[in-house]
């Protein structure tokens, strides 16, 4: 039982797949200027890993060695088309918030990453398990960037005002760099920063 | 058994496409009805936007308030059957007019089509009775970047449209300008801080799009003509028409940059004088 807290809890801190692996940074950079698009985002991807990590661990003992990156492919693009498909049957306005977003869970590292180094050796359940873990993990760090680069950089959250109308008045100005990209990569270097300097184990001798 | 062998692996990879192929016919054939159900009520859904009107049933409220018409080229509009309804509107060589009742109120929406930074990007413009002020507008995009370019979408920027003028001695004139340089508050719209592509994409579209309404914009009422003949005619003139704008857009470029390149040489001149 405390391995399966253990393969939950540690992709959300000292094994977490964006500041420790550095996995899916490109996906973090393009829907991290907003906080909601950065939890549909979150959310899309956990589900989508915790489902492929099962299908391939069921897999895992009859995919030939050869072709199991292609197979894992496959699995993972098959699942994201279902799923937007269904979205756009039936959640309409849930798949034009995905938009996009549902062309880079294909693309995300974290999703091979995961599906080569836990699902091709562990059982279904430590699977699903481990997708959770490793998909809020990215989660987490999509909202932290995402609530600073929103707050800072158009003053709100979730689209409301946060920064009252006074503090514009004394002069405050909302830092459109917030905004670009490039900010957001260089946000995720300060978590980075702080969780090394908080965990001396991550850190190389 | 031996799943390193190239037999087995062949048979896998076969094996595994043919059931993935299987699931994904399966699964978009039996989704399709309704997916495209869902687009056209959400176009219904962005027309009524355009009015202003974003509650109730739209279903409902467009079939009871807005018709929807073809503008012939002598201005007159030609009336389409109600189960004609597109989802695509600005594409066609076809221009369609909406004419809708708002409070008793005649208002006209117009569909714009154009391309923003990543991709398209379209609207419906909703006119008053005189053609000319605008009552509401819907802009919707397919990727515009979160937090920059995908502002256009949002209210705060489709109501800064209202009120505005869209043509002037024949000309469109209702643009968006760079953010902060409004200079003419009765035609001109502040565009997005950051999103500048996408701004000056929306530009394009309402200038390009508008201006194929020239004829429908300028003339004081136009009774509907119920008539489905000319269509050969109205397509021709509309493919005339964006000939000569795309014609016009190019003279007038070349003349800024003529221009442009003429101040530059004098300006050179004047510093060497100097010197």
């Amino acid at each position: 039982m405390s391995n399966l807290k253990d393969t939950f809890l540690t992709p959300l801190g000292l094994n977490n797949p964006v500041a420790v692996q550095v996995l899916g940074i490109c996906s973090a950079l393009a829907v991290t200027a907003q906080l909601e698009p950065a939890i549909v985002m979150g959310l899309s991807v956990t589900i989508i890993l915790a489902v492929a990590n099962v299908v391939i661990s069921l897999l895992r003992n009859t995919i030939p060695n050869r072709i199991r990156i292609i197979v894992q492919l496959v699995v993972v693009a098959t699942l994201v088309t279902i799923v937007s498909e269904v979205l756009k049957a039936f959640a309409y306005d849930v798949s034009v918030a995905l938009s996009v977003y549902v062309g880079l869970i294909i693309t995300n590292c974290i999703l091979m990453g995961r599906l080569e180094a836990f699902a091709m050796q562990n059982g279904p359940i430590d699977s699903l398990i481990d997708g959770f873990g490793n998909g809020l993990g990215y989660a987490i760090i999509l909202v932290i960037v995402a609530a600073i680069r929103e707050l800072f950089g158009a003053g709100c959250l979730f689209g409301c005002q946060i920064i009252p109308d006074c503090v514009y008045e004394l002069g405050y100005m909302n830092c459109g760099l917030m905004l670009m990209p490039p900010m957001a990569l260089i946000i995720l270097g300060c978590i980075i920063w702080f969780m090394r300097a908080k965990n001396p184990d991550l850190q190389e001798k | 058994m031996n799943t390193n062998s190239n037999s087995y692996t062949i048979g896998y990879a076969a094996i595994m496409v043919i059931i993935v192929a299987f699931l994904l016919a399966f699964v978009s054939s039996s989704l399709k009805e309704m997916q495209t159900e869902n687009v056209k009520l959400d176009t219904k859904k962005q027309i009524l936007s355009a009015l202003n009107i974003t509650e109730g049933d739209a279903a409902a409220n467009y079939e009871s308030m807005v018709k929807d018409y073809i503008l012939n080229p002598d201005g007159s509009l030609t009336a389409q059957p109600a189960d004609s309804f597109q989802t695509k509107y600005a594409d066609t060589t076809k221009l369609h007019v909406f004419e809708c009742l708002v409070n008793g109120e005649k208002k006209y929406v117009f569909p714009v089509r154009g391309a923003g930074l990543w991709g398209p990007i379209w609207g419906y413009v909703a006119l008053n009775d005189d053609k000319n002020t605008v009552y509401g507008t819907y802009f919707g995009h397919e990727g515009e970047t979160p937090g920059l370019g995908a502002e256009i979408a949002k209210p705060a920027f489709s109501k800064s449209f209202l009120d505005k003028i869209v043509s002037r001695d024949g000309n469109i004139v209702l643009s968006v300008v760079k953010n902060g340089k409004v200079q003419d508050a009765s035609c001109e719209v502040d565009g997005i801080s950051g999103g500048t592509i996408t701004s000056t994409g929306v530009n394009n579209m309402l200038q390009s799009c508008l201006k194929r309404y020239k004829s429908f914009l300028s003339s004081s009422a136009a009774p509907a003509v119920d008539a489905n003949s000319g269509a050969t005619k109205l397509e021709a003139a509309a493919a005339d028409s964006t000939v000569k704008a795309v014609c016009s857009e190019a003279k007038d470029s070349a003349k800024v940059a003529c221009v442009n390149l003429v101040d530059t040489v004098k300006k050179v001149v004047k510093e060497e004088l100097n010197k």
